[in-house]
């Protein structure tokens, strides 16, 4: 390949998919064959981390940023006047294989902008993917995107070379689509999105019966929203994030601050800041949604329909259940546990394990390396120290508030003096 | 014989070598005991040393008593934490055995007690240290077609990543050289060795020249170097959580972090 027309290409082709935020390289169970190049058993590993704090975990690009849409949000939609480049399949399949052998990263994530047609580009994807598995006997990881309105039958063969397959419905509501991106139709993106899942099913079935059944999608499907270019609540944001995970038995759902790139009056203008704090509470919620046994309505719902930006989600919610604590750190259940304001899985985890051994007072959870400094106000150790007393949610909010150290502080000036 | 003063047993430094001393501990039933390396040894008037030599029966026979008392989580570490060459550790790791042998039920969740909770503790960084390794090894393609990479790590890790490079890279050979303690792991197609050299006088290994890397290595280097910065947003510019995730300590040898070749 010519060194210099690459690097080009590359330039402009990893700046068009920087705001795809998907980098996870984890869950996929594709062992080294035949001593060939790649593992992909372990758990995801980040290589590196851009200067904005984002893992670099897999080479990003798209195949071209030529588009025949013209999504008001995208960054390569058709009326932009940008450079436009694609790469040859060739192309794409050496970047990868020699990325990989430095160990930078842990594969490729390959996007596109829509050329010619739908079907027509999924091919292009799918044909990076078999040359890398077929002809490279590459094992690393794969993660393709579908092409909205791509064929059922090129859907198939992508799963049989990707480890992850995604599609992003980018805009949470319906109404935010019509206006944005008038040429596209949500039933556009669903179509692949049933195809993939049912896949996935069926593989899982007869791997049962048949040992050898070639994997399909090992890694699961994905997808993403744009975040604050359409108007949404957090509620329409999580409620749409719910229907998703549990209808499609999504493995994850991104959530992308908007990043203004046009003057386009139907969007936040250029000069806006990315609502990076919005973005980090969504997230939270997430978390809360599938980790720590929580309903999406116990955090939005018609009386909440957005989130704080001045407490995390779950002390939030703490704070209007106050009649659920304090929590006893000796004989709660683990359930209970996950929900105390500042305790993490792990520190649960902890809590649990050490309490078999003998009963634990505020110095073994302080020793064990359990934060406090939240969950004091919400545990109790069978003692009669408890920090809460009798104070109201207002009052334990601005003590908190007082004590912590956000982040955020900067962005959340005019709140914190609220209360401090 | 019963020694009923505090003995100093000193040991080669590897872990057969600490199993033994707690073989001996055991065996001789020395009830007042320091274990400690032989390159750390400092000579005290106050208390009888004894030298013990690496015995790999001795130290399998301890090995496969642990494995009734700790679970695998427990055994794997114990080892990390070996690895994590604290001055303190072997006696940490010695009260920790103890502790395990005289417990009816596995003890390695045991976290409010101290030597438990430290092996744990220093477990953990280590594990973060080799999960750090197999992230920012950085190969390159030296002229006989070998990848080559350099590495600084703050804990023994070489040991913990062989299975890891071994199983991902099975189709080029490779060697990886921990600069700080002087020794490399060399995979030739077939297996893995340890290995030491002594590098060329003029050899930089932070600099890649032509005079010890391929060409193509200098290519390949200064596209992902342009992939690094196009990946990277400005508007969300964040170099406190950047510094975060890839300590400075450890931009010495990565590739994107080199000045433009």
């Amino acid at each position: 390949m010519s060194f210099e027309r690459t690097q080009e290409k590359l330039k402009i082709l990893a700046d068009a998919a920087k705001y795809d935020v998907s980098c996870s390289s984890s869950g996929s169970k594709r062992n080294n064959k035949n001593k060939g190049l790649g593992d992909a058993t372990g758990m995801g590993i980040c290589h590196s981390y851009t200067e904005d704090g984002r893992c670099v975990s897999l080479l990003k690009i798209l195949l071209t940023n030529y588009c025949i849409f013209d999504c008001a949000y995208c960054v390569t939609r058709k009326s932009n006047d940008i450079k436009r480049a694609a790469f040859q399949v060739q192309e794409v399949v050496d970047l990868t294989i020699n990325f990989y052998r430095r160990n930078y990263i842990e594969g490729l994530f390959l996007s596109s902008g829509i050329f010619k047609s739908a079907d027509y580009t999924m091919e292009r994807l799918v044909s990076v993917a078999k040359k890398l598995r077929l002809e490279e006997n590459f094992n690393g990881y794969i993660h393709l995107k579908s092409i909205p309105g791509a064929s059922d039958e090129l859907m198939k063969e992508a799963g049989l070379y990707a480890d992850r397959l995604s599609v992003n419905i980018e805009i949470p509501t319906k109404e935010g689509l019509a206006l944005l991106a008038p040429e596209k139709k949500r039933e556009d993106f669903i179509k692949p999105m049933v195809k993939v899942k049912n896949e996935i099913i069926q593989y899982k079935s007869e791997k049962n019966i048949i040992k050898s059944t070639p994997k399909f999608a090992p890694a699961g499907q994905s997808t993403q929203m744009i975040i604050g270019a359409s108007g949404e609540s957090d509620q329409q944001i999580m409620w749409t994030s719910n229907y998703f995970y549990k209808k499609f038995n999504l493995k994850r759902v991104y959530y992308s601050g908007y990043i203004p790139i046009s003057y386009d009056t139907r969007l936040p203008q250029i000069g806006t800041d990315v609502p990076m704090l919005r973005e980090n509470r969504l997230y939270q919620t997430d978390w809360l949604m599938r980790f720590y046994g929580f309903d999406v309505e116990e955090i939005l719902n018609n009386e909440n329909q957005n989130l704080d930006l001045d407490v995390d989600p779950k002390l939030g919610w703490a704070l209007r259940n106050l009649d659920q604590f304090p929590v006893n750190v000796n004989n709660a259940d683990k359930r209970m546990l996950a929900r105390v304001p500042g305790l993490g899985m792990k520190s649960v985890y902890k809590i649990i394990e050490a309490r078999r051994f003998r009963k634990l007072n505020w110095e073994h959870i302080q020793r064990l390396g359990v934060a406090l400094n939240r969950a004091k106000y919400f545990l109790e150790c069978g003692t009669r120290e408890f920090e809460r007393r009798d104070l109201t949610a207002i009052q334990l909010k601005s003590l908190i508030l007082q004590n912590s150290n956000s982040k955020y502080r900067t962005a959340l000036g005019p709140q914190l003096n609220l209360f401090g | 014989m019963i020694i009923r003063e505090e003995t100093t047993l000193i040991y080669d430094g590897t872990f057969d070598g600490f199993l033994t001393c707690v073989f001996e501990v055991f065996n001789l039933k020395l009830p007042q005991v320091k274990i400690i390396r032989k390159s750390r040894f400092q000579e005290s008037l106050f208390s009888s040393n004894l030298e013990i030599t690496s015995d790999s029966q001795k130290a399998d026979r301890v090995w496969t008593a642990l494995q009734k008392k700790l679970s695998e989580k427990g055994k794997s570490r114990l080892y990390y934490a070996f690895l994590g060459e604290n001055p303190q550790i072997e006696n940490h790791l010695l009260e920790y055995i103890q502790y395990a042998f005289k417990s009816k039920s596995p003890i390695d969740c045991d976290f409010t007690n101290k030597n438990v909770l430290k092996v744990s503790q220093i477990a953990k960084s280590v594990g973060r240290e080799k999960h750090r390794m197999e992230a920012f090894v950085r190969f390159r393609l030296s002229k006989d077609q070998l990848y080559f990479a350099t590495i600084e790590p703050d804990f023994n890790v070489l040991p913990l990543i062989t299975k890891h490079f071994e199983s991902r890279y099975a189709d080029q050979k490779w060697i990886i050289y921990d600069l700080s303690r002087n020794y490399g792991i060399f995979y030739n197609l077939e297996t893995v060795d340890t290995i030491t050299f002594d590098f060329p006088s003029d050899f930089d290994p932070i600099k890649t020249t032509e005079a010890f890397f391929s060409s193509e290595e200098i290519e390949f280097q200064t596209l992902w170097q342009d992939y690094f910065n196009s990946t990277n947003i400005p508007s969300r510019k964040n170099l406190e959580l950047h510094v975060q995730h890839v300590p400075k300590r450890y931009w010495k040898y990565l590739s994107e972090k080199q000045p433009k070749l």
